[in-house]
């Protein structure tokens, strides 16, 4: 299986391609079109602030590419965040895979969110094995609210969405790579798909 | 519900782990990489790595050391210790770190905080603090708590927030070791005062200390070294009297 993890100049990617070489395979990281568009899996990660990352999308081609792709794509943290329509960090546009925005959480709760919250209203073949209520680990200032997507939902001052499906498309505002056991069993469930 | 994190600190000096270690289970007691391991396993929520060598090798050692750990464990972890530069930064978070930590280098050049969260997102960009009460007012210290300046603890910690930082790490000298609980007046203060996350370091003892510092410090984290390397508080046990307490954790 040919595993790709989209290198864009995205921060924190070796701990991806350790989670993945962790369940027995390999991912290479590349910026390479056909290499992207010939793997059986894509990962798209992203750390860091949404409209350097996508410029850095742009400036490679990968914006126009990634919505094209047909076999299963998970975008992680940021990856997910820029497949929506836009988020409200540097007024980006973004990738208009899912339908909704992305937002700054309310300073009624504490932003950054960093730490360890649950997982909930679990759907698709991505959760399999999963108990509801799961611990997963976050670290975000921007949210997905909840629309006809959400696969997965948490709680922060308000319900918002923590994965979103749409066709071959998935993504998780937490970070599986980081979030233990049920983060490693969930990764696993997204490679075999 | 976000729980409240408990996180293990490993000082670092040369790629290895120092201070004491009493894990009868380890092969190899210094190697920070086995130590995480046990820790992630056994409950802890994240684990920082403090760099406390100054050789010139510091920056290739630590850099291997962080990618190892990466490659090993599969929880968050804060690595800190002479950051100076945004390079520092771009270099440990490519090698796998999920967060950095900065301390003296803030003071020094406090832009560092806007670059870094600028160019990573505020989420990656902790800074550590370390302060002192002298005559009722909280000073901040540099070097590991040993130079004393006249910046003022709460004024630094909301220019620091200001500037960008995701989190803040406050360590009391004057609680440090003592193993006489956390400076929960302080760190209730600093909640308050702030909207990031505040991680309590400095004075962690027995059980009850943590339940402290979570429920009056309103801490959002806790972090402790010895009580954890010498087995005196198993993580575990420590989270089950956090949920009997109320505390929000995740077991």
């Amino acid at each position: 299986m040919k595993i790709v993890i989209i290198n864009y100049g995205a921060g924190n990617i070796q701990s991806i391609k350790f989670a993945v070489q962790r369940l027995g395979y390999e991912a290479v990281l590349s910026n390479d079109v056909n290499e992207i568009k010939a793997a059986d899996k894509v990962i798209f990660p992203g750390v860091g602030e949404a409209s350097s990352a996508m410029k850095m999308l742009k400036e490679t081609g990968l914006d126009k590419v990634i919505p094209t792709l047909k076999q299963p794509v998970l975008g992680i943290c940021l990856g997910m965040q820029l497949m929506c329509h836009s988020s409200e960090e540097g007024n980006t546009k973004g990738l208009s895979i899912f339908d909704t925005d992305v937002h700054r959480f309310e300073e009624t709760v504490k932003v950054p969110q960093i730490g360890w919250n649950q997982i909930a209203d679990l759907q698709s073949d991505l959760f399999a094995g999963i108990k509801e209520n799961e611990f997963i680990y976050l670290v975000h200032s921007y949210y997905a609210p909840l629309c006809k997507e959400t696969i997965a939902t948490t709680n922060y001052g308000l319900k918002y969405s923590t994965a979103l499906r749409k066709d071959n498309f998935y993504g998780t505002q937490f970070h599986p790579e980081k979030s233990s056991k049920a983060g490693t069993q969930i990764l696993n469930n997204f490679l075999k798909l | 519900m976000l729980t409240k994190r408990i996180v293990p600190c490993l000082d670092i000096k040369n790629g290895r782990t120092v201070k004491g270690i009493n894990f009868v289970d380890l092969r190899d007691a210094g190697d920070p990489v086995e130590l995480a391991k046990i820790y992630a396993d056994t409950g802890a929520d994240e684990l920082v790595f403090l760099d406390i060598s100054a050789t010139e090798e510091k920056r290739r050692t630590l850099h291997d050391l962080v990618m190892r750990v990466a490659a090993a464990v599969d929880i968050p972890f804060t690595v800190g210790g002479g950051i100076s530069s945004v390079e520092d930064i771009d270099d440990l978070l490519h090698a796998g770190a999920d967060k950095v930590s900065i301390n003296s280098s803030a003071v020094k050049n406090p832009s560092l905080i806007n670059k870094a969260s600028a160019k990573f997102g505020s989420q990656c960009i902790t800074v550590a603090i370390d302060a002192k009460q002298i005559d009722g007012d909280w000073f901040v210290h540099l070097v590991g708590g040993k130079v004393p300046t006249d910046i003022n603890l709460f004024e630094w910690a909301q220019e620091v927030e200001k500037r960008g930082a995701g989190e803040i790490l406050f360590t009391s000298m004057d609680h440090d070791g003592t193993k006489d609980g956390f400076a929960n007046e302080a760190l209730e203060v600093l909640s308050e005062m702030l909207n990031i996350p505040i991680i309590a370091s400095g004075g962690a003892g027995n059980m009850q200390h943590f339940a402290d510092t979570f429920i009056k410090g309103k801490a959002d984290a806790a972090l402790a070294a010895s009580v954890f390397h010498f087995k005196e508080i198993e993580i575990q046990d420590l989270k089950k009297e956090l949920k009997k307490q109320g505390v929000a954790v995740r077991i």
